[in-house]
């Protein structure tokens, strides 16, 4: 396994967890499996959207193009390319800031923590380490 | 033999990941169509914007009388099921007092929250005090139920509400903030326990029958 298939399975995981998320904001999901209840206050906040859409959906959708693009970065055509590396390690860098401002929000703000929301923290957390050390790689291997 | 190829390797591990994560959230949605309404919710001020209790009765009644309840307590139940009648059509009909419902679901009542809910979200379609009496009245049988979710929406559609509104009410928690505020005014006001009465700034707590209730309705405000 390389560092593309790892980043690959980090955003899968991260998929998931933002679509349970989004499940419970849409009401199919009766309760969060969380344990300390603030999960739901997280959730319930009114900062759970953002510019009038649902953080979890953002995340749901911010993952499955991260996905994609992993996926297709997984291609032997583009297995010496930088250019596409380069977009994903620019939308994952977008993402992991976007994580640091909702966990200032959690902390500060709402004064609760969201397991689900700590662990899509660490995923994408992972993504971008793995894919920034991917980019590492190729660049050093062209040069 | 030979060993598989990095790329089967991560797709078996893609697979597995895929199908854990399709059959934890097809678990957790089949699980319970319940919601749980929360304890910790941030109080907004727009939760009870121009909201000051379930209201009944006239606003120039000379007495107001605001009752403090729990949707699971036995007691407030009695005093539902026996009493308020008498009180709504001799003494709330006639104009002489003005009663204000306000929740206060106990912590030991796992579904008193969701009842609250359940009738706020009634309210939202203009009959809360008709859900309200169903729910007291059917107390015995969704209090112990693992899915009183399924009972109280049952009510709904029994007392003629919009079934879709009221799930629509219900899976995005409307009220769970301005229960929660409803609550926490009752412990600001000394509230203890289920039901208490605020007469003339007083509180009673604990089943208070009719006759109580007139009687200290009388001592403010003499009978015409």
């Amino acid at each position: 396994m390389n560092l593309r298939m790892g980043a690959a399975l980090a955003a899968l995981a991260g998929l998931f967890v933002s679509a349970y998320l989004w499940l419970y904001k849409l009401g199919v999901i009766g309760t969060l499996a969380c344990g300390t209840g603030g999960c739901e206050t997280v959730q319930l906040s009114p900062q759970s959207r953002f510019m009038g859409v649902e953080v979890a959906a953002i995340g749901f959708a911010g993952y499955a193009l991260l996905l994609l693009l992993t996926m297709a970065s997984l291609q032997p055509r583009y297995a010496n390319s930088t250019r596409l590396l380069m977009v994903i390690a620019l939308l994952g860098g977008g993402a992991v800031l976007f994580t640091l401002y909702l966990k200032y929000l959690e902390l500060f703000v709402i004064h609760a923590i969201c397991r689900w929301c700590v662990g899509s923290a660490v995923l994408i957390g992972v993504f971008f380490t793995l894919i920034m050390l991917e980019l590492r790689r190729v660049r050093r291997q062209q040069t | 033999m030979a060993e598989p190829s990095p790329m089967k390797r991560f797709y078996a591990l893609f697979a597995v990941i895929a199908a854990a994560g399709v059959g934890f959230l097809l678990w957790q949605m089949n699980k319970s169509s319940t919601p749980a309404v929360p304890v910790k919710v941030t109080v907004q001020p727009a939760d009870t914007a121009g909201f000051r209790g379930y209201v009944l009765g006239s606003d120039s009644a000379p007495v107001e009388i605001i009752e403090y309840a729990d949707y699971q307590c036995p007691a407030c139940q009695q005093f539902a099921t026996v009493e308020w009648s008498y009180v709504r059509d001799r003494l709330v009909t006639p104009g002489r007092v003005r009663w204000v419902f306000k929740d206060f679901p106990l912590q030991q009542h796992p579904w008193a929250r969701l009842a609250a809910h359940s009738a706020a979200c009634a309210s939202d379609q203009g009959k809360f005090w008709e859900y309200a009496d169903a729910v007291f009245a059917t107390q015995p049988d969704w209090s112990a139920s693992r899915d009183a979710g399924k009972i109280f929406r049952a009510q709904a559609e029994k007392v003629g509400l919009n079934a879709a509104a009221w799930d629509q009410c219900m899976s995005a928690l409307k009220f769970a903030g301005r229960i929660q505020a409803s609550a926490e005014e009752g412990l600001k006001a000394g509230v203890g326990s289920t039901p208490s009465f605020v007469i003339g700034g007083r509180i009673y707590a604990g089943v208070l029958p009719y006759d109580k209730i007139k009687a200290l309705v009388d001592s403010l405000s003499p009978a015409p």
